[in-house]
């Protein structure tokens, strides 16, 4: 089979639909996942919609590989109706806490399973994190070349790479060769949507889990004990709201009112 | 008695409609409506997800899926836009005629396009003599010199001007007892003497095409007859239910969803006497009988179009959860108007829209009358 392996790094974010309903631990200041519905982060559809154009254009095959609780491991399903051979779920509470360090060093245990691979592809960002860490932090765990940030990319059948990526007030050109880590942004591409044809080819393909005994990754590099990043101090605005009355004249009140919304700010 | 439970995959069908639904055809939903205009496009995308050739078999190019995938699909494009999901319906009803009537060699001809969205098809019956009134047809086809030809006109057919593949009865003779004997034919719209005729301009369902078409002197070949000689009324009366009413009522449960959750959302941002409406009795009796009322029609569409699936015979619960979803579609949007005060008469919102679509899903298919009449019918036998 030619083309390429292509690893799609994926991962459910809580929906957007029900960030009211978030939750942040005030001990740890970790997200608190529990009964949230999960989605595809929104910029690893943008991935894995690269990854599906490339294995049409060269053939191939897609893997995804998502660090990610067992019971979200249906979200992933849902990424495979969209494309994508197989899924590989890295789960075990060890992982739990990791920062982005720590969740890079699972991912790239999981990336080396499945290997080998010609390039990985993640979105640059996650909808609950947002570090913009992770993609980079990948490749410098595989030792191969990466970028973030990427908005085209295009890939020659012999492996040659030539990609755009954003930079401030422009863009930077930059040309290599397979093996890659590249992080997309959004404006890469556009996502196909999920057919019913692809609904239910997903139903046919396997999502393996693996645990931190299968990765062979050391218990103490991942998880909340692995990580050197710890949220900070957290406080929540306050939208309690109070009245006051004002008592005299119209002129009166009128020039109290002028004077509270000085004093406050809202008038110059 | 089992609870009524979708699978995993029609939960993920469902999601995956939902979202085609909200970024592709939401936003164009209320300009369809306005310029009365069938969007050929979006149809084109749905083809190619698999919408238009849902319950197809795989080997004619469809999805393989079946009747509850076809009600969930417009149930999710009825939410939005009831009458692009009414030109859905209605090809649906042209390509179950083929793949239920058609001869393997119809099936391999027509069926891949139709189902790949590429061609669009629909079931013309109705005519100005009547439409409930099946008997009433006055179209002819004579069989002459090897051919078919047909004679008359055909009105209020949804998709009479982008079908390019119709299916269209005709009196072909008499049967034994002297009695009016109705073919079916698909006619291409290429033939010679075939045109669409006026289009009508619409209350509601706007974005479909619906009009006339014209028979003049059309002249088809044998192997375009669909199904037996003399069959076109059994098979017509078939279609209606199986197809036309099951879908009927999956629009209209679209309709109360969208009534439903809009006037919870207004009920919640729309501050009066210093609070939300939503905080207000009389508005939450307006919000529980939207959710009432949806919840009765979701089981009853699911439970009548599964037994259909299942075998069944069905007629009266198909034609109870039409007659139910689309006047409930109407008493919904009225109730969603009523909470809304001014807001629900002003077009800026979508609920006078959704009023105009669900006063219009009542007449096709069977009018409610109708549908009282084969559900009395059913159960005085």
């Amino acid at each position: 089979m030619g083309g390429f392996h292509i690893v799609v790094l994926v991962k459910p974010v809580p929906d957007p639909a029900c960030y009211d309903r978030v939750e942040i631990d005030p001990a740890t200041g970790v997200l608190a996942r529990q009964g949230m519905p999960s989605v595809l982060n929104p910029s690893d559809r943008h991935a894995l919609e690269e990854a599906l154009a490339l294995q049409e254009r060269h053939g191939g095959r897609v893997t995804l590989v998502s660090m990610t609780p067992e019971s979200s491991a249906e979200t992933l399903r849902e990424a495979l109706a969209m494309g994508g051979d197989e899924a590989v779920v890295l789960s075990d509470r060890a992982f739990a806490g990791s920062d982005s360090l720590a969740t890079a060093r699972v991912l790239a245990a999981g990336v080396a399973k499945v290997s080998p691979f010609d390039l990985v592809l993640a979105g640059n960002e996650s909808a609950d994190g947002g570090t913009v860490h992770v993609p980079s932090q990948v490749g410098e765990l595989l030792g191969v070349a990466h970028l973030a940030n990427v908005i085209r990319l295009e890939v020659d059948a012999d492996g040659g790479v030539r990609t755009r990526t954003r930079i401030e007030n422009g863009y930077m050109e930059v040309e290599g060769a397979l093996p890659m880590v590249l992080g997309v942004r959004r404006e890469i591409n556009t996502p196909r949507y999920t057919s019913l044809m692809g609904v239910l080819a997903s139903l046919e393909k396997p999502i393996r889990v693996l645990g931190a005994e299968e990765l062979g990754v050391d218990r103490a590099r991942v998880g909340m004990e692995g990580s050197n990043m710890r949220p900070g101090k957290m406080s929540r605005p306050s939208f309690r709201r109070k009245g006051e009355r004002v008592k005299g004249g119209p002129e009166e009140a009128a020039a109290r009112i002028v004077g509270i919304l000085r004093a406050e700010g809202v008038l110059g | 008695m089992a609870e009524i439970k979708f699978t995993q995959q029609q939960d993920m069908l469902r999601k995956a409609v939902r979202e085609f639904v909200e970024k592709e055809v939401k936003p164009v939903a209320a300009k369809l409506d306005a310029e009365s205009r069938f969007p050929m496009d979006i149809f084109v995308k749905m083809g190619k997800l698999g919408f238009a050739g849902v319950f197809v078999p795989r080997e004619y190019g469809g999805a393989g899926l079946g009747m509850t995938e076809r009600a969930i699909i417009l149930e999710e494009l009825g939410r939005h836009a009831a009458g692009l999901a009414m030109a859905l319906m209605t090809h649906h009803l042209g390509v179950d005629a083929i793949l239920s009537y058609g001869t393997e060699e119809q099936k391999k001809k027509y069926l891949p396009d139709l189902a790949a969205g590429k061609k669009i098809t629909g079931l013309a019956v109705t005519e100005p003599t009547g439409g409930s009134d099946v008997a009433g047809q006055l179209s002819t086809a004579v069989h002459e010199d090897g051919k078919w030809v047909i004679n008359g006109r055909k009105c209020f057919i949804t998709n009479s001007a982008s079908a390019e593949v119709n299916v269209i009865t005709a009196r072909t003779g008499e049967d034994a007892k002297g009695r009016p004997a109705f073919s079916a034919f698909i006619v291409e719209n290429s033939v010679e003497g075939f045109s669409p005729g006026r289009e009508e301009d619409k209350v509601g369902l706007r974005g479909s095409s619906t009009g006339d078409l014209l028979m003049n002197g059309c002249a088809v070949g044998e192997a375009s007859l669909l199904g037996a000689e003399g069959s076109g009324m059994k098979m017509a009366l078939a279609l209606f239910t199986k197809i036309g009413r099951t879908g009927m009522a999956a629009i209209g449960l679209g309709i109360i969803r969208a009534c439903l959750e809009d006037g919870v959302k207004f009920a919640k941002e729309r501050v009066l006497y210093g609070k939300p409406l939503a905080k207000l009795q009389a508005i939450q009796f307006e919000i529980a009988q939207n959710r009432i009322e949806y919840e009765a029609a979701r089981l009853m569409t699911y439970n009548a179009v599964g037994m259909k699936e299942g075998g069944a015979g069905a007629d009266a619960e198909i034609a109870a959860a039409k007659y139910f979803a689309t006047e409930g579609a109407v008493r919904a949007a009225k109730r969603t108007m009523d909470l809304m005060g001014g807001y629900g008469v002003i077009n800026e919102y979508p609920v006078g829209r959704y009023m105009r679509d669900a006063l219009t899903t009542i007449s096709c298919g069977g009018t409610s009358h109708i549908m009282q009449i084969i559900v009395a019918g059913q159960t005085l036998n």
